[in-house]
């Protein structure tokens, strides 16, 4: 390179390293590199040489210009990074500043607390039945072994709206429902609404919600019935949750039980929760009495089966340790937004 | 029912276990203990002590200074009661000693009172006297025990003993839960027989012995029955030189502790007999009895008659009275008469002991709104045997307590006695059922703890008649698992047929809509499903609208909760009201509330769960119809949803409300509510309702997807900016636009809509974009414009003009 080139490159370098702007780094390119550049004036002069040097020198002054393209790259991917970086620092925000919500919604812990068994119970192959609410007399009592007549029936637990028609007390109806239908083997819970003529007060709802469960096929146990129970329970309330069965009697089961659950606050060594007994009271449950199979026209000597019963609102009260249970009723949205 | 542990004790004498052993055998063999009470909790160092002198406190009137005996030593007491004199025995608690409570009665501590010697006004005392209240108890159990002092112990007392056991106190009162299977645990004996089963201990029945004088009751009283379907039996003996008496302190206790009150030693017998048999009895005063002549039978309709509580009762055909030869005297199991009752001048009774139909008296204690102590036993059904057994019981109790002279003999007139029944013994099924292997030895173990006998040329169980729940298998293999113990059945799961499981369409449906209202903001309500009559007016319907016929309670808990709801919005406007009164912001709810509608000619109603969104607040109706559309969405429903402003909801603002509907198919309605309703709910702001039909929803819902490629030529965008006339609505518009666009539209949109000083009167200026794609090619500029020109006519049809 000859020595004009050479001054030509060593100038542009040191300029190009002096650029503190994209814009100066600009500038220099014009000067250089531009239609009217040095470098560019250098090539223009290439015309003046003899023919048979021009290649040579051509090669040189494009040597020259690719070396000034690269100092110039180099630079101006640093300044770019400066640039990016300033933009960067600039835009900080603070991140704790407040959340812009969502604004999402809540399930009624009801709710969450049915999905929760229904998820359970699912898994095990039950399927999920609805039964209507107004049912008959029929299918609410005698279907289920309560005859005319039976304490049960009184009115001061019934809400009748003629002899024949109730609003039913039990999801137990859709037991009887569905083995009318004649398919056989059933596993099927059945969640709903149900009412009794309690007055309303914080442990009391005219109208609340239960789930009925119910498992027809041959060789069922009692011993199936507490194993399906047990491992419901662990389920729902904690895989260290125990359970105890206590004779209890249903017109519906035969032998019949209630089960307690261990306390899932103290688990066990009684609290102001459980009433210090360590067990909590979760449900009723039984072997299908053999006469409500009959009544259906299903030989108890060939098939046997387990129902239970659980209170809806008792799992989330008990769950979600909420004190009244009118403040499932209300909808007050501060108590909605907890669940 | 409640019954003290010594009482259990009196048949079941190795009972040996702690209130807290009892209550939890008991529960898992099946009598539930519900609680109980340990009258001894809290009381430590408690002794009998005798007052050697007394002396005025130097430095108090009210207060003496006492010495007392207390067996090892004498100590000094300083004390404020009045009823103290010397030479007394008294309970002392001593230094370090606790009573259970204060003297006034109040309610105890937890831990009782800790009693210290320390010094009153000036002088030495180390220990208290007690009162009643001070040891636990009151003066319902120790009626001689004074209003306010201390207790006065008996003379024979030795002193320096545990006083706590001289009172008796070392007792524990358990609170049971009887299930309605078990009649006969509605008795002592009863319980008493399970608490020996259950602890593997001989059971002690005390035989019953012969009572009465050589007369024979015959002679002087009959009996007849005119209607044995309502009492299957009736037995009755006498009693004669009757001496009225306080009943002895084992007896007050026993009741007292089963919660009755003791009166005399005739009343008590009969209450200490009811609760030891669970058989009700009744006394009437033989000189009242005219014609000394008992006829059982049904009253007439309209009769009257005064029970022993002065009151007058109404009756009718189907309650059963006990009469003399010319009045009633008594309303058979539930109440005697006034005029029949034993007074302090009584000289002669009849004890009657009878049997009635448990679902009669059931009916007529409710008909009559009396529910005594003997109706709540005999509306179980009791056994007819019990009758005669509790009668003779009775007749023992009054000649020990020498409370009169039992004539002898006694009438019995039955119906006849029901037989003990015989079920067929099969352990290999009981084993079957229960999931266990429990050998047939074992099994009889069980058997005969209870009384039941097994027949073995039947290979039958023999039930005793007390047991009126034992009628076939699955009832003998509850027998054996809650002997051989539910906690030792093991625990499997059902095996056989896999079935699918899962939920209905109708369940995943309202699911979706579930989630999406609550992505939208919604939070879930529950709300009753009966509601007032009042509902209907509150919310503007006509007096003819056919949702003011519903489904009606005979029996509801007040007006309030009378109706089953034909529509689903009351609910909802009073959560919103209880919000708003409370001063929650912005609240949004939804419910998935079921509605029952009666339907002509069917005995139940049609139930439909609907979907109810409901807000105050932030969001107005298009906020609302935003998320309506997305609950359609993601239930596949396709077609457009169209709003229709010719909804007839009464409860809606007249100019902002709409039927909603798909395809032609009506889904539902929404609407602003109406500001005289909101003002009836008290909501001081606007409040958006919307309502979907969920069992059409689901009908329509389709959750089929097919993927439909990309766009790969590029759309043609067209802006329509219109003067349109104000009476002409947007769905109007975007109808005619979607009409007239051919099959090239893709989409067209509402960007901007106005109204105002640069618009003339009557008009509004509205703009769409128009957005056109062809799947297969670059759109031509010429076929567009041709289009466009179309819509632009078909619009001018509507007085529409495009701005300049």
């Amino acid at each position: 390179m000859n020595e004009n080139l050479q001054k030509i490159l060593d100038e542009a370098k040191t300029r190009i390293a002096a650029a503190e702007s994209l814009e100066d780094l600009n500038d220099i390119r014009v000067q250089m590199l531009g239609k009217k550049g040095r470098i560019t004036d250098v090539m223009k002069s290439m015309r003046e040489l003899p023919p048979e040097e021009r290649p040579a020198f051509g090669q040189m002054v494009n040597g020259l210009r690719q070396m000034v393209e690269e100092t110039m790259e180099t630079r101006k991917r640093l300044l770019a990074a400066k640039v990016r970086e300033a933009k960067l620092a600039a835009e900080t925000i603070d991140v704790t500043l407040p959340a812009k919500a969502a604004g999402i919604g809540h399930s009624h812990p009801n709710t969450i607390a049915l999905d929760e068994v229904e998820r359970i119970f699912v898994g095990m192959g039950y399927e999920v039945v609805e039964g209507p609410e107004v049912e008959k007399d029929y299918y609410n009592f005698e279907a289920l072994n309560i005859p005319a007549n039976h304490p049960a029936k009184d009115e001061q637990d019934t809400f009748y709206i003629n002899p024949d028609v109730v609003l039913r007390t039990q999801t137990s109806s859709v037991q009887v429902r569905v083995m009318e239908k004649g398919q056989l083997p059933i596993r099927m819970i059945s969640p709903g609404r149900v009412y009794r003529s309690d007055e309303v007060d914080a442990t009391h709802s005219p109208c609340f919600h239960q789930i009925e469960g119910l498992v027809i096929d041959k060789n069922v146990t009692f011993a199936d019935l507490k194993g399906t129970l047990a491992l419901f329970a662990r389920q729902l309330f904690g895989e260290d949750t125990r359970v105890k069965f206590r004779p209890h009697h249903f017109p519906f089961t035969e032998p019949s039980a209630e089960m307690d659950v261990s306390c899932f606050k103290c688990h066990g060594t009684g609290c102001r929760f459980c009433k210090g007994s360590g067990w909590i009271e979760i449900l009723g449950c039984g072997m299908v009495h053999p006469h409500v199979l009959e009544m259906r026209g299903i030989d108890p000597e060939e098939y046997t089966g387990f129902a239970f019963g659980v209170g809806l609102e008792r799992i989330s009260l008990l769950k979600y340790e909420i004190d009244d249970m009118r403040l499932l009723y209300e909808n007050d949205a501060r108590f909605l937004k907890q669940f | 029912m409640n019954t003290a542990l010594s009482w259990i004790k009196a048949y079941v004498p190795d009972l040996r276990c702690t209130a807290q052993e009892y209550t939890d055998a008991m529960t898992l063999t099946g009598t539930k203990v519900e609680t109980f009470h340990e009258y001894d909790k809290n009381l430590e160092k408690i002794v009998v002590g005798q007052i050697l002198s007394i002396d005025k406190h130097p430095n108090a009137d009210k207060l003496v200074v006492c010495q007392v005996n207390v067996g090892s030593q004498t100590i000094q007491i300083v004390t404020g009661a009045p009823n103290v004199a010397v030479g007394q025995k008294v309970p002392v608690v001593l230094d370090g000693g606790k009573v259970a409570g204060g003297h006034d009665g109040g309610p105890m501590p937890e831990d009782g009172i800790r009693i210290k010697a320390g010094k009153l006004r000036g002088v030495e005392s180390f220990g208290m006297m007690c009162s009643i209240e001070e040891l636990g108890s009151s003066r319902d159990f120790y009626p001689d025990a004074p209003e306010s002092g201390i207790y006065i112990l008996p003379e024979d007392a030795p002193v320096g003993a545990d006083a706590v056991e001289v009172l008796g106190l070392h007792d524990v009162v358990f609170e049971y839960e009887i299930t309605s299977n078990r009649v006969d645990c509605y008795s002592v004996i009863g319980i008493a027989r399970e608490a020996a089963a259950t602890f593997r201990l001989p059971f002690v029945l005390p035989e019953v012995k012969a009572t009465g004088n050589d007369e024979d009751i015959h002679n002087f009283l009959e009996v007849e029955v005119k209607d044995m379907d309502l009492c299957p039996r009736y037995c009755a003996r006498m009693v004669k030189n009757i001496h009225l008496a306080p009943s002895p302190e084992w007896m007050q206790r026993r009741l007292a502790a089963s919660g009755i009150r003791p009166i005399n030693n005739l009343v008590d017998i009969t209450n200490y007999v009811m609760e030891e048999y669970g058989q009700p009895m009744h006394a009437f005063d033989y000189d009242t009895i005219a014609g000394h002549r008992i006829v059982v039978a049904r009253a007439n309709d309209g009769d009257t008659f005064v029970t022993l509580d002065g009151q007058e009762r109404k009756l009718d055909h189907d309650i059963l009275m006990i009469n003399d030869a010319e009045k009633a005297i008594g309303i058979g199991g539930i109440m005697g008469g006034e005029n029949s009752k034993i007074t302090d001048d009584v000289k002669t009774m009849v004890f009657e002991a009878a049997c009635f139909d448990g679902t009669n008296i059931r009916l007529s204690a409710k008909r009559l709104g009396m529910h005594t102590d003997a109706s709540g036993k005999f509306d179980k059904g009791l056994d007819p045997h019990t009758a005669m057994a509790a009668i003779n019981r009775a007749c023992e109790l009054i000649e020990e307590l020498g409370a009169g002279e039992v004539v002898g003999g006694v009438i019995d007139v039955c119906a006849g006695l029901p037989e003990e029944k015989h079920v067929p013994f099969n352990p290999e099924k009981i084993n079957k059922l229960l999931g266990t292997d429990v050998t047939e030895e074992e099994m009889r173990s069980y058997f005969a703890r209870l009384d039941l006998t097994v027949n073995e040329e039947e290979r039958t169980i023999v039930c005793p008649t007390w047991r009126q729940d034992l009628l076939r298998e699955a009832d003998i293999a509850e027998e054996v698992a809650r002997f051989y113990g539910y906690d030792k059945i093991p625990t499997t799961l059902p095996h056989g047929e896999a079935t699918a499981g899962g939920l209905s369409l109708k369940l995943r449906v309202e699911n979706i809509a579930r989630s999406v209202a609550e992505f939208a903001g919604y939070s879930e309500s529950m709300t009753y499903s009966f509601e007032s009559p009042k509902v209907w007016d509150r919310l503007r319907l006509a007096t003819d609208d056919v949702r003011r016929t519903a489904v009606t309670i005979q029996n509801p808990l007040g007006e309030d909760f009378s109706v089953m709801r034909t529509l689903p919005v009351n609910g909802m406007l009073t959560s919103l009201s209880t919000n708003y009164n409370r001063r929650n912001k912005d609240v949004k709810l939804y419910e998935l509330a079921t509605i029952y509608l009666p339907q002509a000619g069917e005995v139940l109603p049609d139930e439909r769960v609907q979907l109810v969104l409901g807000s105050y607040g932030e969001g107005d109706f298009f906020t609302v119809k935003g998320v309506v559309e997305e609950v359609l969405g993601k239930l596949g429903i396709t077609g457009r949803l169209s709003c229709d402003p010719a909804c007839g909801e009464p409860f809606l603002h007249p100019g902002r409300k709409a039927v909603l509907s798909v395809n032609g198919t009506v889904i539902g309605y929404m609407g602003e509510l109406h500001p005289d309703v909101a003002d009836a709910y008290r909501i001081g702001e606007r409040v958006q309702l919307a309502v979907l039909d969920m069992p059409v929803v689901t009908r329509m819902a389709d959750f089929d997807r097919k993927y439909q490629g990309l766009a790969r030529f590029p759309a043609v965008r067209r802006d329509l900016s219109m003067v349109v006339p104000h009476e002409v609505l947007a769905g109007q518009v975007e109808e005619t636009i979607r009409a007239n666009a051919g099959k090239l539209l893709e989409s067209c949109e509402l960007f901007d809509i106005y109204e105002g000083s640069q618009i003339a009167g009557g008009f509004k200026s509205m703009a769409y974009a128009v957005t056109f794609r062809a799947a297969d090619r670059t759109l031509e500029d010429a076929e567009v414009s041709a289009v466009m020109g179309g819509i632009v006519e078909a619009l001018g049809s509507l007085g529409i003009v495009l701005r300049q």
